[in-house]
């Protein structure tokens, strides 16, 4: 996986509650069998006017010039900043891998579905969890200013505003560790490996129907 | 001894390890996998050289993508060739690493969270995992089940383990019994209405009371299902012997005197009296009407009987644009009649509803009528193929095409159209499915969230009724 350490990069300001994994990545993109490729259907519906369709160049569809990605003044942009409960609806991983192919790599709002809020971690990508006021401070800061950058460093938990100002977030300390230093968490878990195995050991001796039951031909 | 939670108890009992930062390594029972959130978490395993870590905790089969349509030759039949490829991945797969997968000529194939329970693949007690968030429904079988990303999925392959933090505990209270006519599906909606789509978000969700516990296990997977919908990845209902009834005999479920040492090790699969929730939430379950969804998210939902919301009245100006954009693309107008909302299209199935109980109660109303003319479709879609088989024999089928249905193969079709089945731009849909979010069931696709009886109603009146009084007139 890839290290998150400190990212300095410009934000985008996605005005709207509940987004929705639907609409970061419409179904018919999760047909894919690759983890790569998502960004240019990042939030299809909303950044083109016509029906995306898999395996389509996006080059020459028409765009909703109203969507904030499609704004030259967000272009590049590294940073996503979005309403209360981000990433809500089906599990589907292909939405922190959209937004990761697109370019983003911390998404900031108050909230966030638990499953989305999870995936992110799993792929280098960064969700942090202000307070609504600071949020609501950020979104009047990004539209005021052309080109603003926010400073997010993680070991020290901070966000920086251009201006200097300070939000502190909070982040397990674990996820954090795996962050960090880009660790993949199946290799971690098998340091365990002698510890699931004498659980498993004991569930077979107390629980002898969760075994088994399924065999091949 | 502390009085526990049922949710307490089937995390204690799956605690691997704790670590110092409080997560836990918990261990993983049951994994379901379907064809479009594992094809990366097996070429994972392939790249790091790793083998699943226990075959028989795994069952497969293909859900989201397949047609619903003849299919009789297979994958190959497949049209579309992405989603040709994304079937075929799946089998591959299942057959390289030894998982038993129910292929789509199987007659045991069908929505992953219709077949796990349908075969006994899901038991009281487990942890269940599956890359679908809507693996909450297995929790109506006292089970700790939830859905996970594709990342997690591989990780439970290589390591039969997940690394989680506890969440907290909530009752959602259902008190007396609901109406006649009333279904699970308008319990968890009207919950959700009260709630919020975020109201269970970090909690796992106890539903109880005696309008949940009349429930029948389908009414009840219909609850768990939607949990996530509130925002918890975990439902779940105690165990009773409703649970014990429709466990017993199941392929994979324990016999002789296994199923008995097995039945005794779930009585204690409820909250003990006393114990602690973080969060209660009680509802009048007498006092529930007939849900149908205006907006684009499951908690813009209000009883058929009312008018749609007018965002002058919204409480904050995030609600306001909230509604005002949900009316917009909805092309509903404010207080509008909910009952005024004209339908296109008619979609009953999905994993929330497409069992054979839902499929029962919508043949009833429809039985010996006609599907409104100003209908462009009417799909059931049942949840698998054994469904499929009982309903035919009860010549189930035989009511939905005499009344102008289409009754299909099974998969998850319209919910999210992945296959053939879509709604097309600004139509109308009243569906027995789960999201009403933007573009989910097409693209431009209008959805209205309903039960099965609702659904079945609606496409004879080509409108929103009452059911209640539908049957009764």
């Amino acid at each position: 996986m890839r290290k998150f350490t400190e990212l300095k990069g410009l934000v985008a300001p996605l005005d709207r509650a509940n987004v929705d994994t639907d609409m970061i990545i419409p179904k018919q993109f999760l047909k894919s069998i690759k983890r790569t490729g998502f960004g240019k259907n990042l939030f299809d519906e909303l950044r083109y006017l016509d029906e995306g369709k898999p395996d389509q160049s996006c080059e020459g569809r028409p765009l909703n010039e109203d969507f904030v990605l499609n704004q030259t003044r967000y272009q590049g942009s590294s940073v996503l900043i979005a309403r209360q409960n981000f990433g809500c609806g089906s599990s589907r991983e292909h939405a922190p891998w959209a937004l990761d192919d697109y370019g983003f790599r911390s998404v900031i709002a108050p909230s966030f579905a638990d499953i989305f809020f999870n995936n992110c971690f799993k792929n280098g990508l960064l969700p942090i969890v202000l307070t609504e006021e600071q949020v609501d401070q950020l979104f009047n800061e990004v539209e005021a200013t052309e080109g603003y950058e926010l400073d997010i460093n993680l070991d020290a938990q901070t966000v920086t505003t251009p201006s200097g100002e300070s939000f502190s977030f909070e982040v397990d300390a674990f996820r954090k560790h795996c962050l960090l230093n880009g660790l993949d968490d199946i290799g971690v878990t098998l340091e365990s490996e002698e510890k699931i195995k004498e659980y498993e050991a004991r569930r077979r001796q107390e629980t002898p129907w969760l075994f088994d039951a399924i065999q091949g031909a | 001894m502390t009085n526990k939670t049922l949710y307490d108890k089937l995390w204690d009992a799956h605690v691997v390890a704790e670590r110092d930062d409080g997560s836990s390594l918990i261990y993983i029972d049951r994994q379901l996998l379907h064809e479009v959130t594992s094809p990366q978490a097996f070429e994972g395993l392939r790249i790091a050289d790793r083998k699943p870590w226990r075959i028989d905790a795994n069952l497969a089969t293909p859900d989201h993508n397949v047609p619903t349509t003849e299919r009789s030759s297979g994958v190959q039949g497949i049209e579309d060739p992405v989603s040709r490829i994304q079937v075929q991945t799946l089998d591959d797969n299942c057959d390289e690493f030894g998982i038993v997968e129910f292929k789509m000529l199987d007659e045991r194939q069908g929505i992953v969270h219709v077949v796990g329970p349908e075969q006994g693949a899901t038991l009281p007690g487990m942890t269940v995992v599956c890359g679908d968030s809507h693996t909450s429904t297995h929790g109506a079988f006292g089970a700790l089940a939830h859905g996970i990303g594709t990342s997690e999925v591989e990780h439970v392959l290589a390591t039969q383990t997940l690394v989680q933090k506890k969440m907290k505990n909530m009752l959602v209270r259902v008190n007396g019994k609901v109406a006649p006519g009333i279904t699970g599906k308008d319990i968890i909606l009207a919950i959700i209405g009260e709630i919020g789509t975020a109201g269970g978000t970090g909690y796992a969700i106890e539903f109880a009371g005696e309008a949940i516990s009349d429930l029948s296990m389908e009414g009840r997977m219909t609850m768990c299902n939607m949990a996530i919908e509130a925002g918890a990845r975990a439902g779940m209902i105690a165990v009773d012997q409703t649970t014990i009834d429709y466990v017993k005999g199941r392929t994979y479920a324990p016999k002789g005197e296994m199923w008995d040492r097995a039945v005794e090790a779930w009585a204690d699969l409820h909250s003990d009296e006393g114990a602690h929730f973080d969060k209660v939430v009680e509802l009048d379950g007498p006092s529930i009407e007939p849900q149908v969804t205006w907006g684009t998210s499951p908690e813009m939902v209000l009883p058929v009987s009312h008018n749609v919301p007018n965002p002058a009245n919204a409480t904050d100006s995030v609600e306001k644009e909230g509604i005002t954009r949900a009316l917009e693309y909805m092309g509903l107008e404010a207080d509008q009649a909910i009952t005024d909302i004209q339908l296109d299209r008619v979609f009953i199935g999905s994993c929330t509803n497409s069992r054979i109980e839902d499929l029962r109660a919508a043949a009833e109303v429809v039985k010996g009528r006609q599907v409104a003319s100003t209908l462009k479709q009417a799909l059931v879609v049942p949840g698998s193929g054994l469904v499929k088989a009982q309903a035919e024999e009860e010549g189930l089928d035989k009511i939905f095409t005499e009344a102008g249905l289409e009754w299909r193969e099974p998969g998850c079709s319209m919910c999210l159209a992945m296959n053939a089945d879509k709604l097309g731009q600004g139509e109308h849909c009243a569906s027995t499915s789960n999201r009403n979010f933007e573009g989910r069931q097409g693209f431009g696709g209008r959805t209205h969230l309903v039960s099965p009886a609702m659904a079945a109603a609606a496409a004879i009146a080509g409108k929103f009724v009452d059911v209640r009084e539908f049957v009764s007139a």
